[in-house]
């Protein structure tokens, strides 16, 4: 599934625009507790969480993240926003819940990550 | 003052030998972390990362020494005074030593535990405090040994191998 497709199914917006948003995500891990994250992603994946602080972005720099989905409206602080940009990792807020935001991509075939 | 071995069944024998000799490594490099310093938690480990792909390490063995190493640099920036991460880079693996200027840990095995947090809210807010710190430690080293003494300082050092 690509990146585009991803925002218009949660109907979220793009933080920022520069990304490749034809950059096909191949699958996907919900989680708002970083030890489960680092646990349980073992190959590149996107990821849904409710967590906006700085480790949620410097947690890409340990694992392969395709990208970071924002639920439940949250947006985060500008100077996250620019950690991301230095690292190219996009970006993306919903208004959605993490369960409702996984249920569509799961329904609309994303895979769930390898744990 | 408690102490603490692990080893994957393959490195048992090493564990020993191998932490207590003191060969010259390739390199060094060391870094300082900040009480509850959440802005810069996570460069060090970063850091070791990079010096391990630049150094040609395979992708599997990159990952886990940064996982490793990630939550034992939290466990330190979210649990202790400040403290000190020393990474040494050998052929075959890849060293890294923390240590803490306390509180230290009254009981290591019961920190061990799963699901086991002593961590406050603003910790737990940031998405940390799950308990999974040290068994995530555990899953992603050959080789990890913790000596705390409570109200002093932890020691606490990993050893990943490349294969």
């Amino acid at each position: 599934m690509k990146l585009k497709e991803i925002v218009e199914l949660l109907e979220a917006d793009l933080l920022f625009e520069d990304v490749d948003k034809e950059k096909e995500i191949t699958c996907a891990f919900g989680s708002d507790l970083i030890s489960d994250i680092l646990m349980c992603t073992k190959e590149s994946t996107l990821l849904l969480t409710g967590l906006t602080n700085p480790q949620i972005i410097r947690l890409s720099d340990m694992i392969d993240l395709f990208g970071i989905v924002f639920v439940r409206g949250k947006v985060p602080p500008k100077e996250i926003i620019d950690m991301a940009k230095e690292r190219k990792l996009p970006l993306i807020s919903t208004k959605f819940t993490l369960y409702r935001s996984s249920g569509i991509l799961f329904n609309s075939g994303l895979r769930s990550c390898k744990i | 003052m408690s102490e603490f071995w692990y080893a994957q069944p393959a490195y048992e024998n090493r564990r020993l030998g191998q932490v207590n000799s003191t060969p010259i490594p390739d390199f060094v490099q060391n870094f300082k972390l900040g009480e509850k310093d959440f802005i810069n938690a996570g460069k060090a480990s970063a850091q070791i990362k990079i010096a391990l792909k630049q150094l040609g390490v395979d992708h599997v063995y990159l990952r886990r020494a940064a996982i490793a190493s990630y939550e034992a640099e939290i466990n330190i920036t979210a649990h202790s005074r400040g403290g000190r991460i020393t990474s040494k880079y050998f052929p075959d693996r890849v060293h890294i030593v923390f240590d803490d200027d306390g509180p230290g840990m009254g009981d290591i095995e019961k920190s061990i535990s799963p699901g086991y947090s002593t961590a406050d809210e603003q910790v737990r807010e940031m998405g940390f405090g799950a308990g999974m710190g040290l068994p995530n430690i555990i899953k992603n080293c050959d080789i990890l040994h913790i000596i705390s003494e409570e109200g002093v300082k932890t020691f606490l050092e990993v050893i990943i191998y490349f294969g």
